[in-house]
């Protein structure tokens, strides 16, 4: 199998505000063999649903200056956050297809001593998991299975502009990631509104947060309705919205929803031998003590 | 006068509120389809955010065919979609319907029509090159589970950021928030 090396792109949320989830990747990952290289002075993707909605030309010379990290570290990038790959991935696919983002680009970059030639790709880590290790090699290393049911939360920007994603199927009713979930004999229920957006997106979050947590709302209401252990993601700011949101959600609305949520490389981790601990599962605002006595008992 | 009151069969619209210019700004910035929609209202049955509010995608693209620009760059509307790209998915015109809304409010920023609160996460954007910069909390909970206390981001590095705010002053971003 060749060397598996890529630059780590982290964003904002994932070592800002959930470093437990940022070191689920790095160990997870040093254990399957692949390597993750920091890219020294990366910034904000920036945020497509902010930055791309207020100024276009600002969010594309950011955007290409972070891939122009990589691209001198000479490795492919990977996030773990759907918002910096949907920034990332569109960015360096429209550079190879629309000659003006190439031109701002250069025009941008230029003046700040960088460039960017669209040499690299920028992948999700699911993308790095499912294709570039594989399914059956991930099953070596799998000691303990979960006894778990979850609801597995694709979120938006893993699919779709669809194409502009590396997907062969189409993005209604994916199933790569029910597929890596239940690598670690956790069991993918269906379950409503499964492909449904968190809510945090588009600013909305931030614009206007009654609408947004509305969303999530739904979406935890949907995972109660199937009677799962758990909501499974694989986007940092989606970790955030159903994570944090729930505890604005009770304060806001008097509930008291605990559905605990679980980043994909944590669940990974737990099937791995990895503690809880170790996973960062306890830097969660919702308690995931409910979920580990589940998996203690068998 | 309101979006919903310009468009109710009392209140006809009339040709001078009409910028017939805006399709041919909104192809320029890229959605090159968009006088191919048959307002068949795909986009607004598939949006998870006008299934709570009274967001209408379908409205969205109308307004902007016939060029009622100045209510909808007003319009608290074009800030309700999370960008989630159902509606584009699904649209039988393949129209670039978030593509749109982005144009729409990238017009709208323009002219001054922002939310508080994104002024004031750009300011965070600006300064530290995070839209969601690190805090001391946050500092102690990566350093309890092994990690550096600053990630090897802008955050570590002063020089990196000033690149970064560099961009942001040739392309106008800081005019843009500052004004």
């Amino acid at each position: 199998m060749p060397e598996l090396r890529y630059a780590f792109f982290l964003g904002c949320i994932m070592p800002n505000r959930y470093p437990g989830v940022e070191a689920s990747v790095r160990k997870v990952f040093k254990e399957l063999g692949i390597e993750l290289v920091d890219m020294k002075g990366a910034s904000c993707c920036p945020a497509p649903g902010v930055a791309r909605s207020f100024h276009f030309d600002a969010w594309l010379a950011v955007a290409a200056r972070n891939l122009s990290i990589a691209e001198e570290m000479g490795l492919d990038l990977v996030t773990g956050c759907n918002g910096c790959y949907a920034t990332l991935r569109d960015v360096a696919h429209d550079y190879h297809n629309k000659e003006w983002i190439r031109e701002k680009i250069d025009k941008y970059l230029s003046q700040i001593g960088r460039s960017f030639k669209g040499k690299i790709q920028a992948k999700h880590i699911l993308e790095v998991l499912y294709f570039d290790l594989g399914i059956e090699k991930l099953k070596e290393f799998m000691e303990k299975p979960l006894n778990l049911k979850v609801a597995v939360h694709y979120g938006c920007h893993i699919l779709k502009p669809s194409e502009k994603r590396p997907w062969k199927e189409g993005v209604e009713r994916p199933k790569f990631f029910d597929e890596l979930v239940e690598v670690t004999g956790a069991k993918s229920v269906n379950w409503r509104n499964k492909f449904m957006c968190c809510g945090a997106g588009g600013g909305l979050r931030s614009g206007v947060l009654e609408v947004a947590l509305d969303m999530t709302r739904e979406k935890i209401e949907s995972a109660y309705a199937s009677n799962v252990d758990c909501i499974v993601n694989a986007c940092s700011f989606c970790h955030l919205q159903f994570d944090f949101g729930q505890t604005e959600i009770n304060k806001a609305c008097n509930t008291s929803y605990s559905m605990p949520i679980v980043y994909y490389t944590q669940l990974l981790g737990l099937a791995m031998g990895f503690s809880p601990k170790e996973l960062g599962l306890h830097q969660n605002f919702i308690n995931v003590e409910p979920l580990l006595k589940k998996l203690e008992a068998g | 006068m309101t979006l919903t009151e310009c468009l109710s069969p009392r209140k006809p619209i009339t040709i001078n509120q009409l910028d017939r210019k805006l399709p041919e700004e909104l192809i320029a910035a890229g959605v090159e389809r968009i006088r191919e929609c048959i307002q068949c209202g795909t986009c607004t049955a598939s949006c998870p955010s006008g299934r709570r509010t009274a967001y209408r995608t379908r409205l969205i693209m109308r307004r902007a065919l016939l060029g009622l620009k100045e209510d909808l760059l007003k319009s608290l509307d074009l800030w309700l979609c999370t960008t989630c790209y159902t509606c584009y998915e699904r649209c039988p015109r393949k129209i670039s319907v978030v593509e749109t809304i982005i144009a729409l409010r990238n017009m709208a920023a323009a002219k001054g029509f922002m939310l508080p609160r994104h002024k004031e996460i750009s300011r965070y954007l600006i300064n530290y090159g995070h839209f969601v910069p690190i805090n001391d909390a946050n500092k102690k909970r990566r350093v309890e589970v092994g990690l550096s206390e600053l990630p090897p981001t802008v955050h570590s590095y002063p020089e990196a950021l000033e690149e970064v705010k560099k961009l942001f002053e040739i392309t106008g971003f800081n005019k843009l928030v500052e004004g």
